[in-house]
């Protein structure tokens, strides 16, 4: 059983890491700096870098909202927000991406064209990368804050209200020191999640390379690869280091909730 | 992170609980500050979500029921949602052994590596996809030093798919696994029971629902995955999967077409949905 089960890990996925670092280790440390520091690499780190993090600001203040809205209340169609929330990740990329390029698209869009014709850009830009990157990682800050709100119940917070502290004490005071490791979960997750985002991106990007690039560090994977360029080994093992990490920080995190 | 990303086990229950009955002690009527943060919230979601699909949807549809049911049943989407759907199907089915197994392994075993085993099954979560196909293909591709190329095979497509979803069962079984209590178990072995039976009538049917839950978003997950799709596939016409199919009709600018695909892609995420939810309560009504 325990050979079945790291056999069948190993072949999955284990062998294939190691080949590929392997791989990076073989071409040498100069085609390794070469790779990731070429204006264009930079350029791609840089986007990915700024996508993620307006992605994942705006998650996590409308996670912590959200779940605070769905935990503490009761309101007609909480049920309803709660299975859109939930299908916005089990959509496939792709069609998040179509999705997106139908509403804001610049020529045909239902907001696109006015906002096109006003001067702004969302398909094709830096606000429609945002967007796809918030789209496919909406639920997971509210799915890990959600159950601890739900655990804690709303004691503290009525005694606090009740001694006379406003709602922005009660929440920095009792809200946030309650909900901080499942924020900080999902708040990794949701980078993670971000960086890695592709399919979405891919569409709504246009994947420009050169002058105004839109091309982020994983549709710089796939040009290189696409174009038979070197350096797709060395873009990669970079990804790959930041999802080791993740998983690494969360696994240190997790136990502290739940165990 | 494709989803520690998709974080298995914690799917609607999360984020609306039914099971916690409303009551006034546990929640609140709306309020200003609070009803206003609904609006903004219910908004926000209207721009980013619920627009964005309903457009996918009217799209689909512009040209009526029958413009659907044809851009659906043309050979390349019907044969794109064939593939798609038997290797989701059939990737589920090896998750469901193999996750259980794996989960079994991680959760009653001990041993050196424990550990690593443990980071390994959430990388296929937290890796880029492409980055997943690029891997996939550096030992099962071209260059293989192993004498496997998978690329531009349905083998390799499955196999893939295996990569991208290896993480949904084990993580949902683990848990329930970590919880069951072994005095049953240990029961039916001094009564006599091989190790076999008991684990077919003791530790099977409490594992059941969260190997259903783990299977379905597992099956979810392949029938949605595009970017290793799009490395292993090498762009042939019998390794299209649905998410590939959508994404060269909007190379074409064919958006009608993509967006009937993606309407029936969008309709199998819906059911997996419905499914969970009723897995849950199945889970709930036991535990």
């Amino acid at each position: 059983m325990r050979g079945l089960a790291i056999g069948y890990v190993s072949v999955v996925v284990l062998l294939p890491l190691i080949v590929i670092c392997w791989r990076v280790v073989e071409q040498g440390a100069a085609q390794f700096w070469d790779a990731i520091s070429s204006a264009q690499a930079v350029k791609a780190f840089e986007l990915t870098g700024i996508v993620t993090v307006a992605a994942v600001a705006i998650n996590t203040v409308f996670g912590v909202g959200v779940a605070i809205l769905l935990a503490r209340y009761r309101f007609p169609g909480k049920r309803a927000l709660g299975a859109l929330i939930d299908l916005s990740i089990s959509v496939s990329p792709i069609v998040v991406g179509l999705a997106l390029v139908l509403v804001y698209g610049p020529y045909n869009g239902w907001f696109g064209k006015p906002l096109h014709d006003g001067g702004f850009d969302v398909i094709y830009a830096v606000p429609g990368m945002i967007l796809a990157t918030a789209f496919v990682s909406l639920p997971l800050v509210v799915r890990e804050v959600v159950p601890v709100l739900e655990d804690e119940g709303i004691e503290q917070e009525q005694a606090a209200q009740m001694l006379g502290a406003n709602a922005l004490q009660r929440f920095r005071r009792i809200t946030l020191p309650t909900i901080k490791w499942a924020l900080a979960y999902g708040v990794v997750l949701s980078i993670a999640r971000a960086i890695g985002e592709f399919g979405a991106v891919k569409v709504v990007s246009g994947d420009i390379s050169g002058a105004g690039q839109t091309q982020t560090a994983t549709l710089l994977v796939d040009e290189r690869v696409e174009q038979l360029e070197p350096g797709s080994y060395q873009v990669s093992l970079v990804l790959i280091v930041v999802a080791v990490i993740a998983i690494v920080v969360v696994s240190f995190i997790r136990p502290k909730e739940s165990a | 992170m494709t989803a520690v990303l998709d974080a298995p086990g914690a799917v609607s229950e999360d984020i609306a609980p039914r099971h916690v009955p409303a009551s006034a002690e546990t929640t609140l009527r709306l309020r200003g500050t609070s009803g206003l943060g609904l609006g903004i919230a219910v908004s926000w979601l209207s721009v980013l979500v619920l627009i964005p699909l309903a457009a996918v949807v009217a799209k689909s549809t512009g040209g009526g029921w029958s413009g659907f049911w044809h851009d659906v049943t043309t050979p390349g989407a019907w044969q794109a949602l064939r593939l798609t759907l038997l290797c989701s199907l059939g990737v589920s089915v090896v998750n469901a052994v193999m996750g259980t197994l794996i989960a079994w392994v991680l959760v009653r075993d001990r041993f050196r590596g424990r550990r690593l085993l443990e980071i390994v099954i959430d990388i296929p979560f937290a890796l880029p996809t492409i980055v997943a196909g690029l891997v996939l293909l550096v030992l099962y591709g071209p260059t293989t030093p192993v004498g496997i190329n998978l690329l531009g095979t349905q083998r390799g497509v499955f196999f893939a798919l295996l990569f991208v979803t290896l993480p949904f069962v084990v993580r949902t079984v683990q848990p329930v696994l970590l919880n069951l209590d072994t005095e049953a178990e240990e029961a039916a072995a001094s009564l006599g029971a091989p190790p076999a039976t008991t684990f077919r009538r003791i530790v099977l049917p409490v594992l059941l629902p969260a190997i259903a839950s783990g299977t379905a978003l597992a099956f979810a997950r392949a029938m949605g995955e595009f970017g290793s799709m799009l490395l292993i596939s090498g762009g042939l016409d019998r390794t299209r999967v649905s998410s590939m199919y959508i994404f060269q009709q909007i190379e074409n600018f064919d958006y009608a077409s993509a967006a009937a695909v993606a309407t029936v892609l969008l309709v199998v995420s819906l059911i997996v949905l419905l499914l969970l939810d009723v897995l849950q309560r199945w889970a709930a009504r036991r535990g």
